[in-house]
């Protein structure tokens, strides 16, 4: 019997490490309200990176979210300004702007699929036009300053970010129930199954009866709605959205996506190891700022060499396996 | 698009100023001015943005032989093209730029210099003496000693500071020099220093860290208003509301708003204004209107925004 996923352990064994590091460093990090603030931070990236993850694994590659979360943040604001005088300071005035994040995320994720799927255009030129498209966007919006939510409703709203079930607030428990769904929909679904195929070959796909494209226009409406679902959750936070908000979540998505172990040209997805990646991340930062280690010149440094490194490990064990 | 749609404005300015008569008769000469700045990627540009807008329209209905050109850059590289165009296409007589980064713009505006031109710069300094007409900024070095002082003369000793960074810049290093000298010898201990890059998410999250490594701050030092929203809101989440203070920085209006108010987590703001592009676009106009010398360095000092003179410095109508 072959040595079962040794080379998947990789990014957890990265993780233990980083969290035994931490808590050496410092007694706070291992503290309730610490372990709150990294997961309920992780949960914006992490949600989107469970849908990049899809993307990813299907072939495809999305440099649109971060800006697309920008953009979604900012129409969520002016909807629900917008329908505050005639609804009133109450729960229907939220969920309407709920609503319109995750309806814009999907009709986002919808016309990034369309245009790769019909019209035939390269995942990176597509996502990289509408990446600029959505930024300038909501910068315009936002007259180049900031859109901010009226006070009464933040007030309001604030308890989806900050609230929850004692310590464990709302954004964990949605990028758990995601998390959790993600990897059941990769591992065990058909529409899973699909878009490993199509990753690893998509002619045999094709060959196969697998309708290619159906399957990608839903890897991109996926993602789209999950980043919707992120921005529902990010909007309570600060109450605000600029032109430098959600600046770099889409490479940030991509290299926990990465350092999860699926791989970057598609076929083989790993939900569970893309909400590693992403804790690897938020730890990162997390004990950066804990702990005096190094100038803070050199956190982006630090940051490089540990992505690297938790993708090079996973490599040498990989072509162990294959010897 | 911003620079299509400006022209159509200053176009239509031009033909009001035509239609309304020959006022204006002596204009037998029409002065062209280059306005060249980043565009708004964060709050305090935003509002320098919309600041050098507002001037312009202003400036264009006043003096109807004055057309102005401006263009915005996200980076150095399409910076020096815009000024290239410029100099190419519209052949401007004045250029009021405000330089993505010293270097690579030092020699592209010395060429705008060398071909007679008036030339202002504005904040960022190049990085060759003497090249420009005029010299137009804040005062960086004011910025940071003033918070510094207010620091100094209002914690009592033994009290402890965290200090948020901007992206990390030579500006930023003159700011946190100066705070750091105007503390010095006082009992007044600066606990740790990260940037927050001028950004909401990134200080929220570098608060939420000092929160939990330091169990007694008294007070922070935001250096910019985006960071300061973003600190607040850590305070606020952690329950420490009542411990301490914060001071941001440059005058956003939301922050002016409160300080009005009398809030006591923000007992005061230091000025950085972006309107200081409006005194250069201003003093640029004037150095072709008049016979009053524009030539030397303006040097914008760094204000204590208090409660008591607080309404001075609140624009509702900017964006920032």
């Amino acid at each position: 019997m072959k040595k079962p996923d040794l080379h998947l352990l990789g990014p957890l064994v990265a993780l233990i490490a980083l969290v035994v590091l931490g808590a050496l460093l410092n007694s706070a990090f291992l503290a309730p309200a610490n372990i709150t603030n990294v997961l309920a931070r992780s949960a914006f990236i992490g949600i989107i990176a469970v849908g990049m993850t899809f993307v990813i694994t299907a072939g495809g590659l999305d440099l649109s979210v971060g800006s697309m979360a920008a953009f979604l943040a900012g129409i969520t604001i002016i909807a629900m300004n917008a329908a505050l005088p005639e609804i009133g300071e109450n729960w229907g005035t939220i969920l309407i702007g709920m609503g319109v994040a995750i309806l814009g995320g999907i009709i986002a994720g919808l016309v990034n699929g369309l245009l790769i799927t019909q019209a035939r255009i390269e995942p990176f030129i597509v996502t990289l036009g509408t990446m600029g498209i959505f930024r300038s966007l909501v910068t315009w919006l936002a007259d180049g300053g900031t859109l901010s939510l009226e006070y009464g409703l933040r007030t309001l709203y604030r308890p989806v970010y900050y609230g929850g079930i004692g310590w464990i607030t709302w954004p964990i428990i949605v990028f758990a129930i995601i998390a959790v769904l993600g990897e059941w929909t990769m591992r065990h679904s058909r529409f899973g199954r699909h878009v490993e195929a199509i990753g690893s070959n998509d002619r045999v796909a094709r060959y196969s009866a697998i309708d290619v494209n159906r399957v990608k226009l839903l890897t991109y409406l996926l993602l789209g709605l999950l980043v919707g679902l992120a921005t529902v959750l990010y909007v309570p936070r600060l109450g605000s959205a600029s032109g430098s908000t959600g600046v770099l979540w889409e490479l940030e998505a991509i290299a926990a996506v990465i350092i999860g172990g699926t791989a970057l040209k598609g076929g083989r997805g790993r939900v569970w190891g893309t909400v590693i990646g992403v804790l690897i991340l938020s730890l990162i930062d997390n004990i950066l700022n804990l702990a005096d280690l190094v100038s803070p010149y050199l956190n982006g440094a630090i940051q490089g060499v540990i992505i690297v490194l938790a993708v090079v490990l996973q490599r040498e064990k990989r072509a162990a396996d294959e010897r | 698009m911003k620079r299509r749609s400006l022209m159509k404005a200053t176009a239509l300015i031009m033909s009001m100023g035509v239609a309304s008569g020959a006022a204006f008769a002596q204009d037998d000469e029409k002065v062209v001015i280059g306005v060249s700045i980043p565009s708004a990627t964060h709050g305090f540009m935003g509002g320098l943005n919309w600041h050098a807008q507002d001037t312009i329209n202003r400036l264009g209905e006043q003096y109807p032989n004055i057309e102005f050109v401006l263009s915005t850059a996200g980076d150095a590289a399409k910076q020096v093209n815009d000024i290239e165009d410029m100099m190419a296409t519209r052949n401007i007589d004045g250029l009021v730029v405000l330089p993505f980064e010293s270097e690579p713009l030092t020699a592209p505006v010395a060429a705008v210099k060398d071909a007679g031109k008036f030339v202002t710069v504005v904040d960022r300094g190049l990085s060759q003496e003497g090249i420009e007409d005029l010299y137009v900024a804040g005062d960086n070095t004011a910025f940071g000693r003033v918070a510094g002082e207010y620091f100094r003369d209002n914690l009592e000793a033994g009290s402890k500071v965290v200090v948020l960074r901007g992206i990390p810049t030579t500006l930023d290093n003159e700011r946190v020099e100066a705070f750091q000298a105007a503390l010095e010898g006082s009992e007044v201990e600066i606990l740790d220093m990260q940037h927050g890059n001028w950004n909401r998410d990134d200080a929220f999250t570098v608060m939420q860290d000092y929160l939990s490594k330091y169990p007694e701050i008294d007070a922070v030092w935001a250096a910019d208003d985006d960071m300061a929203i973003g600190v607040l809101e850590a305070i606020s989440a952690a329950g420490r509301d009542e411990e301490m203070w914060v001071i941001g920085g440059a005058g956003m209006k939301e922050i002016v708003q409160r300080i009005m108010d009398g809030d006591p987590q923000l007992p005061v703001n230091v000025t950085y204004p972006p309107a200081l592009i409006s005194s250069a676009i201003e003093m640029t106009a004037l150095n072709f209107v008049s016979n009053a010398p524009m030539t030397g360095r303006f040097i914008i000092g760094s204000q204590l925004i208090t409660p008591e003179n607080a309404e001075n410095f609140f624009y509702p109508d900017s964006p920032f």
